[in-house]
């Protein structure tokens, strides 16, 4: 069976219409595919975020991961990473845009089966069920232990003014949650804490949380990697994926 | 960001990097997860030109350990010094 894919910096129109690159890949052949959208995490749009993007495209999705640290400059994604974390992060509005721009390029694509899911990592786990809160158009969502869900009135700031587990009551999809039960960001209180908030409004939800394994549990290139509970949390991701966007091609 | 514990100082002085000296006008310091040492947190320290692109930067992670040790030290030599005194 022949087997390829198109992986490819584009240029989407992000918040407010900014202009903004992405990494975008796709199985070939006609579809219908379901897609994904990837948040990067705080390490920035970086080699990790190109091959998870290729991962999903290999198992059958259209995937596509906006460069959400775009507005601060090109270089390579630590020294910009660094830029970002000096600015305090990115506004939470500005990512809820650029992941709506990711979304819409993916369903304006004749290969879509119209179903999309988001995905992502560290902050950019909190960013996916931000997102899943804050927005109607995802089918599901995948959060990789995100820190800071939960936030105390003093991490509360102007670029992100409210603790995302405010908007559990909004949440529009199906979650999944992988998390280490050794991360201290977030720590295992504030997961049960989350889990209480999806629970009280009645939420479809499943979280995992695996023992022996800290934050980044996934990252291969990382001390944090766990192979047997990343092999498990990855193969969750798919059948949770597969069960709520459909079979990908 | 995944701590979000950031702390930024505007300095004045220079720093060296691999294209050579800039000025250096910001001091960002974070704990959170490091880009390369080892251990999930990491004290980072990124001397910045604020106005220049973003590989305009001299980074370090350090453990908590050795962060209070550069803590000390600075302040110990500064201490020793005639410009120390006045401060």
């Amino acid at each position: 069976m022949y087997e390829g894919m198109l992986a490819e910096t584009v240029t989407i129109r992000g918040h407010k219409g900014d202009i903004i690159n992405a990494y975008f890949a796709r199985p070939l052949g006609p579809g219908p595919f379901p897609g994904v959208v990837l948040i990067h995490h705080a390490p920035g749009w970086d080699e990790w975020y190109r091959e998870t993007t290729r991962k999903f495209a290999h198992h059958g999705y259209l995937a596509i991961s906006p460069n959400i640290y775009y507005r601060f400059g090109h270089g390579s994604p630590d020294d910009v990473a660094a830029k970002v974390r000096a600015a305090g992060g990115v506004p939470d509005d500005d990512v809820i845009g650029d992941v709506g721009a990711g979304l819409a390029s993916l369903k304006s694509l004749p290969q879509t089966s119209g179903r999309v899911g988001v995905f992502g990592t560290c902050s950019g786990g909190r960013h996916a069920f931000l997102v899943a809160c804050r927005t109607k158009a995802f089918d599901a969502a995948v959060d990789c232990w995100g820190g800071r869900v939960v936030m105390s009135p003093q991490e509360l700031s102007s670029k992100q003014p409210v603790a995302p587990i405010e908007y559990t009551k909004d949440l529009s999809c199906p979650l999944l949650g992988l998390f280490g039960e050794e991360d201290r960001s977030p720590t295992l209180e504030q997961v049960a804490q989350h889990e209480q908030e999806l629970q009280k409004y009645e939420k479809t939800f499943e979280f995992h949380r695996y023992p022996k394994a800290g934050h980044g549990f996934f990252y291969y290139d990382r001390p944090a990697y766990r192979q047997e509970q990343a092999v498990d949390g990855w193969n969750k991701l798919f059948v949770f994926f597969e069960k709520y966007l459909g079979t990908p091609g | 960001m995944c701590t979000g514990i950031i702390e930024n100082t505007k300095v004045s002085g220079s720093g060296k990097g691999p294209q050579g000296w800039f000025s250096v006008d910001q001091v960002s310091v974070c704990f959170d997860h490091p880009d390369h040492a080892q251990g999930e947190h990491a004290v980072i320290i990124n001397f910045l030109n604020s106005g220049a692109g973003p590989s305009a930067r001299i980074a370090v992670e350090l453990t908590p350990e050795s962060a209070k040790s550069l803590v000390r030290v600075i302040l110990a030599s500064m201490s020793r010094s005639r410009a120390g005194q006045n401060i």
